[in-house]
């Protein structure tokens, strides 16, 4: 498939969207990683057989939702996240994969990724995950220094974790993997020779974190407590700046803030929440974004993995949340998500979401203050954050925030 | 009403922490003015503050029935000043309200500067002096020098005086034996139409103002109908009475007596300190003289930290007011902190005591912005204007020319340490006008100008000297001075609470400092910013705040989206207590940490 061109995709999308993503939420790990704040539980056994039914009965669930809406929707994209979904039983993903591909039209294309942790275990199910239709792995190897691997509270070693991407490039059409930088004490020599290791792979597509302390993990406590100090602004800046650089040069330029890909190669599962297109959340703790007559509904489902369960097994669902968001909210999502790519928002896109011109919907002089900045780029495909911009992307976004005119008003100003 | 042959009235004047509240406390305790169950430490001063600083900010009295040695029983008023340059208005109606003094001195720190201001003021009242050295049970304590440094400081014959020991009770009543014998009775006409001075006066939420009187001639008594001589007020007595020091209604107060006076009197700024009180039906001929309002001469902003504490900020200052007619305030709005009080006072002490008093007492959570004086402008038209906020300063250029007032301060000082206060005088503006040694002390005179003073004198004089320097000051009046008003902005914007009245020589230094200082303070923002100082159109200083370099989240996937949409929302709700400047928000606190470093 040909790289879209900076905007917007090219099969007609208008004031539609790009088709529908599904997420599947597996909740479990072996252990947790002390950086990590997302859903993910550590259980001694897990019922597989009721797992899987319960998972598919939320998707039957969400399938349903979507026929009140208008018209059939083309499933683009799903993806395994977690959690570990590695060690679910692959014929647990192979179920909820054909079962999706029974309840919604979709091209040869359909991306189906799931997110594996490196392990010789877990990569020994590779060719069981492939015959099961995972057509796209992303691995968490996180670093390839076994010191740094042991701060991360990762499971597996440096060799393992090449071993695994040696395994994934033969077992899977297309994979990735993450890498975790400006680690405390990491030196720019370092991460060069780190970075330099993992390009060697020859991926074609790379997420590159930042370390972020989270509020609720061991690494927040140990910040609280001054045993762990994250790298400054601005050696963070110079790293950052310096990753973006050498990727580029490599041909694998930033699609993202901290996503990599050759052209072409992108994660059409994370471009669709960049874009801001309707997804599916199924398993505990998942999110979604569904429009269903106009009106756009942000989900969530239990987060407690056997409330879920109980849930899920006497209701059909465990959504918690279904709440219509109003245009503000539509919007601050839209330039939330949408501004952290390289392609920017359509002008489409906030026709769509916030009924009107970007141009009318902030007050002042807050988006020509930005360009002149050289932090947003505002033209006739739409609005976009510049590499500048997107260094800065929470900075500009507050901005924003403030600039908002109210809605009312943004609604009535001409276009 | 007393013999006036038995009536001895008398002040103690000492230094903070030389010990006079504990001879005050075991003088009670002799004459059998409170039972020891009653005895608290330090009894006379009575506001939690009082207590806690050591210091003295309202004058008190109590009486005290001393059966001497030679049989007879006196009545001893003492009255307990306060100790500090601010209240020295107060500290001088005191005087005047007895006869002698005991000039009370540590055995071992020997005379400090405020204690020379207090007895060059009981000698201008014609005081007996009796001098007494405290703490002689103390190792460092060294008496005989000390002696040599009262004689040569201050002139006063030692030959006789007392050595105690306030805190075990040792010569305490030698001292009450002192007073009767050394001190003269007061003088006073009980048949001539009344003549009393207002010594203090206090609102009391039961029994109204209560006015503390000393009696000269005349007497009073309740259904007296009053004249405030001053004020032109005139109330009906309800009470009158004396302390014990509790409180105990008497008949009538004649001459020579001391105590308090219940009229209808509602407000405090009718019964003055210093104003004469006489009998409206019978007066006198003429008031006591030397009465002066008196007159705030530091004045500051004071806001609530948060804006919606403005009303409980109005009330508590009201509150205080009623018991404090040197205490001035009206409402002020500033731009860069909301809504808020101009506040006048009568020096930084009193400044400080008011701030902590509301923060204690009212609970309150206050910002003061950079103490400054009372400039008089005079105007190219002839007009005069009393400037007491630097942001209100008229145009440069109809201007004629500005006053600002001057102080003239003396200093104590150990001779090691002179060098660095001669320093800190002259860059303060400060000119010498005297210099002289007493054993291995030095003490100086130096004329200064007060702005220089209220900005960071009393920090700078504690620290070069590590806290053994002691200072006092009086005002002398007003001198013409080459004074600019320096602006601070940001982003071409003037931050008003900020602005600073400096001399011209001065402000550059002075300019630069707080550009540092905010470059400091302001977070980093996604624009860079630009600070600056200025006078009228030239910038004096600059600094820049440059722009944030990274400030972005690393993961941002589609469960992301409601956290970071909350955060926003969030972050709209906060506008508030930000302020814009062009392009960027700066969130007060910086401005508010700027101001409480330059007040510290």
């Amino acid at each position: 498939m040909a790289e879209p061109p900076p905007g917007r995709g090219p099969e007609g999308r208008g004031e539609g969207q790009s088709g529908l993503g599904l997420y599947v939420h597996w909740p479990f790990c072996l252990s947790k990683c002390p950086y990590c704040d997302f859903n993910s539980h550590v259980r001694e056994t897990i019922e597989q057989a009721r797992w899987r039914a319960a998972l598919l009965r939320e998707l039957e669930h969400w399938a349903a939702a979507c026929e009140s809406g208008a018209g059939p929707r083309r499933l683009a994209s799903i993806f395994f996240g977690g959690g570990t979904p590695s060690l679910m039983d692959p014929g647990t993903v192979a179920a909820l994969i054909d079962r999706a591909r029974a309840l919604w039209p979709h091209g040869p294309d359909l991306e189906i990724t799931l997110e594996a942790n490196p392990t010789s275990v877990e990569a020994g199910r590779f060719a069981a995950l492939a015959e099961a239709g995972v057509n796209r792995v992303s691995l968490g190897v996180q670093s390839l220094d076994e010191t740094a691997l042991r701060f991360l509270g990762r499971r597996h070693s440096a060799a393992e974790a090449l071993a695994a991407v040696a395994l994934a490039r033969r077992s899977f059409p297309r994979f990735s993997f993450d890498l975790i930088y400006a680690r405390p004490g990491q030196s720019a020599e370092a991460w060069r020779d780190e970075l330099g290791r993992a390009l060697d792979e020859g991926p074609e597509h790379l997420s590159l974190y930042q370390l972020t302390i989270e509020e609720n993990t061991p690494f927040h406590g140990a910040w609280r407590r001054g045993e762990l100090q994250p790298l400054d602004e601005e050696a963070a800046a110079d790293l950052f700046d310096e990753t973006q650089q050498r990727l580029e040069a490599v041909g694998l330029p930033a699609y993202e803030i901290s996503n990599h890909a050759r052209p072409g190669a992108e994660c059409r599962h994370n471009q669709l929440y960049w874009r801001y297109d309707d997804y599916l959340g199924v398993g505990p703790g998942a999110h979604g974004r569904l429009t269903l007559d106009g009106r756009k509904l942000a989900t969530r489902q239990h987060r407690a993995p056997e409330a879920w369960l109980a849930a899920v097994e006497a209701e059909g669902h465990a959504t918690r949340t279904r709440q219509p968001l109003d245009p503000v909210q539509r919007l601050d999502e839209l330039l939330v998500m949408g501004l952290r790519t390289r392609e920017g928002i359509a002008r489409a896109a906030f026709r769509r979401e916030a009924g009107a011109e970007p141009e009318a919907l902030f007050s002042g002089r807050t988006l020509e203050q930005l360009q002149e900045a050289g932090y947003l780029a505002l033209d006739a495909a739409g609005l976009r954050a510049t590499a500048e911009g997107r260094r800065r992307l929470d900075a500009v976004l507050r901005h924003l925030a403030a600039g908002q005119r109210p809605a009312a008003e943004a609604a009535k100003a001409p276009a | 009403m007393t013999d006036l042959s038995h009536i001895r009235n008398f002040a103690i004047i000492a230094h903070i922490d030389h010990g006079k509240s504990t001879l005050a406390d075991r003088m009670i305790q002799l004459c059998g003015g409170l039972t020891e169950r009653e005895m608290k430490e330090q009894v006379l001063d009575s506001m939690e503050l009082e207590r806690e600083r050591g210091i003295t900010i309202k004058a008190q009295t109590v009486r005290l029935r001393y059966e001497a040695r030679d049989g007879k029983v006196y009545t001893l008023n003492m009255i307990d000043t306060p100790g500090h340059v601010d209240f020295s208005y107060e500290v001088s109606r005191s005087m005047k309200a007895c006869e002698g003094s005991i000039l009370l001195v540590d055995a071992s720190q020997g005379v400090e500067a405020q204690t020379l201001a207090n007895v060059y003021l009981a000698l201008e009242h014609d005081h007996e002096i009796i001098p007494v050295l405290n703490k002689i049970d103390l190792p460092a304590a060294e008496p005989l020098r000390i002696m040599e440094q009262i004689e040569e400081v201050i002139g006063l014959d030692t030959s006789d005086a007392l050595m105690i020991s306030a805190k075990t009770g040792k010569g305490v009543a030698e001292v009450l034996e002192a007073i009767v014998k050394r001190l003269p009775p007061p003088a006073g006409d009980a048949e001539a139409p009344l003549k009393a001075l207002i010594v203090d006066s206090w609102y009391d939420s039961y029994l109204g103002v209560v006015t503390l009187i000393r009696v000269m001639d005349g007497r009073i008594k309740a259904g007296t109908k009053i004249r405030m001589l001053g004020t032109r007020a005139v109330h009906d007595v309800t009470e009158v009475g004396i302390f014990g020091p509790a409180r105990k209604k008497v008949a009538e107060l004649g001459p020579g007596e001391l105590g308090y006076v219940i009229s209808g009197v509602k407000d405090i700024a009718d019964a003055k300190v210093g104003d004469t009180v006489t009998d409206e039906r019978r007066p006198c001929d003429a008031p006591l003289s030397g009465f002066k309002p008196s007159i705030p001469v530091v004045f500051c902003g004071l806001f609530a930290a948060d804006t919606a504490e403005y009303e409980d900020l109005r009330d508590s200052l009201g509150k205080l007011a009623l018991n404090d007619s040197s205490f001035v305030f009206e409402p002020e709005v500033s731009p860069a902190l909301g809504f808020g009080f101009r506040c006048g006072f009568l020096g930084m002490l009193h400044l400080e005591i008011v701030q902590e008093r509301l923060e204690r007492e009212f609970d309150l959570d206050l910002i003061t912005t950079a103490p400054s004086v009372v400039y008089n402008i005079h105007l190219r038209n002839g007009a005069v204007e009393q400037l007491h906020n630097p942001s209100d300063m008229p145009d440069p250029t109809r201007i004629e020319f500005i006053e600002e007032p001057w102080i003239k301060a003396t200093i104590l000082v150990p001779d090691e340490f002179l060098g660095a206060v001669l320093k800190l005088c002259e860059e303060k503006r400060g000119i010498q006008q005297e210099l002289t040694y007493a054993g291995s002390r030095a003490m100086v005179v130096y004329e200064l100008p007060l702005n220089e003073v209220v900005f960071d004198f009393y920090d700078r004089l504690k620290s070069v000297t590590r806290g053994y320097a002691s200072f006092d000051y009086h005002l002398i009046g007003y001198r013409e001075g080459d004074l600019v008003k320096v602006s601070i902005l940001v982003n071409n914007e003037p931050v008003d609470a900020l602005s600073l009245i400096v001399h011209r020589n001065l402000a550059e230094p002075r300019g630069r400092a707080l550009c540092a200082k905010l470059k400091e303070l302001i977070p980093r923002q996604l624009f860079k910013i630009a600070i600056q100082a200025a006078i009228g159109g030239k910038v004096i200083a600059r600094e820049t705040v440059s722009a944030l370099r990274k400030d972005v989240t690393a993961k941002c996937y589609g469960g992301d989206a409601t956290r970071k949409r909350k955060l926003l929302e969030k972050q709209k709700a906060g506008k508030k207590r930000m302020r814009q400047f062009g392009n960027v928000e700066i969130p007060q606190s910086a401005f508010l940490a700027a101001l409480k470093m330059d007040a510290n």
